[in-house]
């Protein structure tokens, strides 16, 4: 088996915070003395991803999914621990480090904003020290790959967001890292525009075998490109798997929807639990650990007459919720 | 480095987007040294002289801090305008690429308005030098362009200090304005018209004395001291910049260390 | 008057919070005031030539400057009003001239007080404690000490009504920058905030006295050195009473044009 791209060991990190409280009294009393609180935001973090992974890094907001990226990225120092990434440890040797990563950040951009785009491009080719060679091949690349030839020219302020999210997918790639890490890059996108980055993102770990951490909120992110789930809580790996993992643990269930006649009143199936009813429509959740889906196909049918009848999994979002219950975060 | 020439280029570019905005702003800059020189005219107009200086030699002292002061705010920005920086959360940008933070904080914002001032204080150093004949050698204009220079080298570590404190907090940085706006307004006069201890902070501390004072009283002949100290004595102003930039990757390192 | 108290407490809870702030805030005024005494310092002790206001009178000036400075500078930095002129946001809050110009009026008025309220007791006392010549001497009678709290309160409301004029200029000029830094730097001139206007020469006083500037700095401040008194101090209150009515009249007058400039644009 290959050396695997990412290797983290037993990282650990805590942060302190200032104490800050309202009023006029507390206001007058932090002029004199101020009150800190330790937090921890990463307990003995240890994992390992292989080159060419798409892994989802989801958690709770203050989790510790950024100070986890902020690590792997070489920014911050971690307090124990040992993280190797490419043969290398990120904060040491920065320079060197950063320049075989890229980093998009959904909400900050890292393009100049009142300039061209191709303007920041040239730049971050300066800035990286790419032969002019291979910066125009790697440009003509990918503009082809993000459909980026209309709006090259145009300065970053007048870009939509989800124009603006792939010209920083292109710019975080010009330098042609082998890892690359996403955070929340579908935030904000309307529909058309989150499809577009999520198969670009695929296209680009299948073309060019860029390993992708990606942390996001949305699900059908996860869904649609993660090879691979980490989800952290509290400081703490909770889960480490795939989706069907994910889903074989928390997910042995279905969601039945039917069109229907007649009357539902009976008690329900051990197994089955109703979600919504009305006098057309009704939605169960079915446990098929307890309640098999013939049978309770069979048990419907024997009280009420469907017209419609649709069986889907149960969505991701529900799984990541029962997983946070379930560790309480 | 050809890099930092590029972000000039390019944030020259997006501010010249701006023209009428460009204009006012620096005709304002012009009139901002402009009101200090007037108010420094009817101080002499009133008093006749101060101390042991003449007026065309005090303007000539006020001119080379001004032009230090406003090349350093025009190119050295980026350090000036620290904190706005790091609120913004772009400093880990910056960590992200693989340049010396110095590199990219230098090229991250210039004021180019700041021209103004520049104009200003060049019209006054014109001016006092046409009336200064014992000035009229090339050594005399090297040795100016020293002191410019090295003057512009202790503001940018005067910035570079004070960005250093963002780090730490972002609050109660105006402290740093006593060193950058209240040294220029004390080391626009010549420095032997304060008190003792004023004159040694600003020597060997903050060493404005070093590119404005000492190399004046030699160059105008008020002391009998031999020309080649005036062109060596202003570089102490570079070596200022070795502790302040020391300090500066301490804050680095602590930045990194604790997160923002 | 809500609106004043509510602004108030809040701006000075703020500072309050950030402690650093306020000492370094505290540390900078007395810099400064040291630097620029030991400038005239300098003037003073070398020739016989005495000028019209004192080295005692010039001392106290400048510490007067350093602690009024929130009350009495031109510089203005209120981007919320600014952000709300160039956005179009303000045909949202459409309220009549009448409502509007006395909400921003009281929002600045606030401002300015619990600036100069978070940094003015420390500062004061330090500076009364200083050896000399760089102690603040005090009026020495208390109808002085009245007289300019009148002119300061006064010169205040001038300076505030000034400055609104500015923030309607943005109205037609869409941009806060430009204008209002020429019109600052000029102003603060004018005042008497570069040097005090009795060490210009005379042609120089008589070209401030065309302005409405002089009223907001360098009045005040003379009054409490005791360089004004007498009838010179009561035509002086006129005059600040005088510009105050014209000024806010102007400003209000403008600003109602603007507004019905800006409900015809639709925003």
């Amino acid at each position: 088996m290959d050396e695997p791209i990412i290797s983290l060991q037993g990282i650990s990190k805590s942060y302190q915070v200032a104490e800050r409280k309202g009023g006029l009294k507390e206001a007058f009393k932090s002029l004199i003395k101020r009150d800190y609180k330790v937090i921890e935001a990463l307990k003995d973090i240890s994992f390992q991803v292989q080159q060419g992974e798409i892994v989802g890094y989801i958690g709770p907001n203050g989790a510790g999914k950024s100070t986890t990226i902020k690590i792997m990225s070489g920014v911050l120092l971690p307090d124990s621990g040992s993280c190797t990434v490419m043969n290398m440890t990120p904060w040491l040797d920065r320079q060197k480090y950063v320049s075989n990563i890229g980093v998009v950040f959904g909400q900050r951009s890292q393009l100049w904003w009142d300039v061209p785009v191709i303007d920041s491009f040239q730049l971050l080719r300066d800035i990286y020290r790419i032969p002019q060679e291979q910066y125009e091949e790697t440009l003509e690349e990918l503009t082809a790959l993000l459909k980026l030839a209309n709006i090259l020219n145009t300065p970053v302020r007048q870009l939509s967001l989800g124009q603006r999210m792939r010209c920083e997918l292109a710019a975080s790639l010009l330098h042609k890292p082998s890892l690359l890490f996403l955070d929340e890059p579908t935030i904000g996108l309307d529909a058309d525009s989150k499809i577009a980055v999520r198969s670009i993102v695929k296209e680009i770990n299948e073309r060019y075998g860029v390993t992708v951490i990606l942390t996001t909120h949305d699900m059908n992110d996860i869904e649609a490109l993660a090879h691979r789930i980490m989800m952290i809580g509290k400081g703490t790996l909770l889960f480490d798997g795939t989706l069907p993992q994910l889903q074989q643990r928390y997910g042995t269930g279905k969601i039945v929807q039917v069109t229907y006649s007649g009357n539902l009143v009976d008690k329900l199936l051990p197994g089955i639990t109703m979600i919504e009813q009305s006098d057309e429509k009704l939605s169960i959740a079915v446990n098929t650990e307890l309640c098999t889906m013939p049978q309770c196909i069979q048990w419907l049918t024997s009280r009420i007459e469907m017209t419609d009848f649709t069986v889907q999994a149960i969505p991701i979002e529900d799984l990541i919720l029962s997983l946070y219950k379930e560790h309480n975060v | 480095m050809t890099l930092y020439y590029k972000y000039l280029l390019m944030h020259l570019r997006a501010q010249l987007q701006y023209k009428g905005s460009f204009l006012m702003l620096s005709i304002g800059q012009f009139f901002i040294p402009f009101t200090m020189f007037a108010g420094l005219y009817f101080m002499f107009e009133k008093f006749g002289k101060l101390q042991e200086w003449s007026f065309i030699e005090v303007a000539f002292c006020f001119a080379i801090i001004h032009q230090s002061f406003s090349l350093s705010e025009c190119f050295a920005r980026g350090f000036d305008s620290f904190s706005s920086l790091i609120i913004r959360g772009d400093f880990d940008r910056l960590l992200l690429r693989p340049r010396h933070t110095v590199l990219q904080v230098l090229g991250s914002a210039f004021e180019f308005t700041r021209i103004g001032r520049l104009m200003q204080s060049l019209i006054v150093l014109i001016f006092a030098i046409s009336q200064l004949p014992q000035l009229w050698h090339w050594q005399h204009i090297v040795i100016i362009l020293f002191m410019i220079v090295n003057g512009v080298f202790i503001f940018v570590g005067i910035f570079m200090l004070a960005a250093t404190l963002c780090f730490w907090t972002v609050q109660g940085l105006e402290v740093a304005n006593v060193f950058t706006d209240g040294g220029r307004e004390m080391a626009q006069y010549p420095l032997n018209i304060y008190e003792k201890w004023v004159m040694k902070l600003f020597t060997f501390i903050i060493p404005f004395g070093l590119v404005s004072y000492i190399p004046l009283r030699i160059i105008l002949g008020k002391v009998d001291e031999p020309l080649w100290q005036a062109m060596i004595i202003p570089f102490g102003g570079a070596l200022f910049l070795i502790p302040c930039y020391l300090i500066w990757q301490f804050g680095v390192k602590h930045y990194r260390s604790t997160g923002s | 008057m809500r609106t004043y108290t509510s602004v108030w407490r809040i701006r000075f809870l703020n500072g309050l919070q950030y402690r650093t702030a306020a000492y370094a805030g505290i540390a900078t005024q007395l810099f400064f005031g040291f630097i620029f005494i030991m400038i005239y310092v300098a003037f003073y002790n070398q020739t016989p030539v005495q000028p019209d206001l004192s080295l005692q009178q010039v001392v106290s000036y400048i510490w007067l400057q350093q602690i009024c400075l929130s009350l009495v500078m031109l510089w203005v930095r209120d981007p919320e009003i600014f952000e709300l002129i160039t956005s179009g946001n303000i045909a949202y809050e459409l309220c009549r001239p009448s409502s509007i110009y006395p909400f921003w009026y009281s929002k600045l008025l606030a401002q300015r007080v619990a600036n100069m309220t978070l940094r003015c007791a420390p500062v004061t006392i330090i500076v009364l404690l200083l050896p000399e010549p760089y102690r603040l001497t005090i009026p020495t009678n208390f109808i002085t000490f009245l007289a300019f709290l009148i002119t300061l309160l006064l010169a205040l409301l001038l300076v505030v009504a000034i400055s609104m004029l500015i923030y309607i200029s943005v109205f037609w000029t869409m941009s806060p920058t430009g204008s209002v830094l020429l019109f600052a730097v000029l102003g603060e001139f004018l005042a008497g905030l570069v040097i005090p206007i009795p060490l210009m020469p005379k042609w120089m006083q008589l070209i401030t006295y065309a302005f409405p500037f002089r009223w907001t700095v360098d009045f005040p401040f003379r009054v409490f050195n005791e360089h004004i008194h007498g009838n010179e101090l009561i035509i002086g209150i006129c005059s600040q009473v005088g510009w105050l009515v014209v000024i806010l009249g102007i400003g209000y007058w403008i600003m109602k044009k603007a507004i019905r400039a800006v409900v015809i644009q639709g925003g």
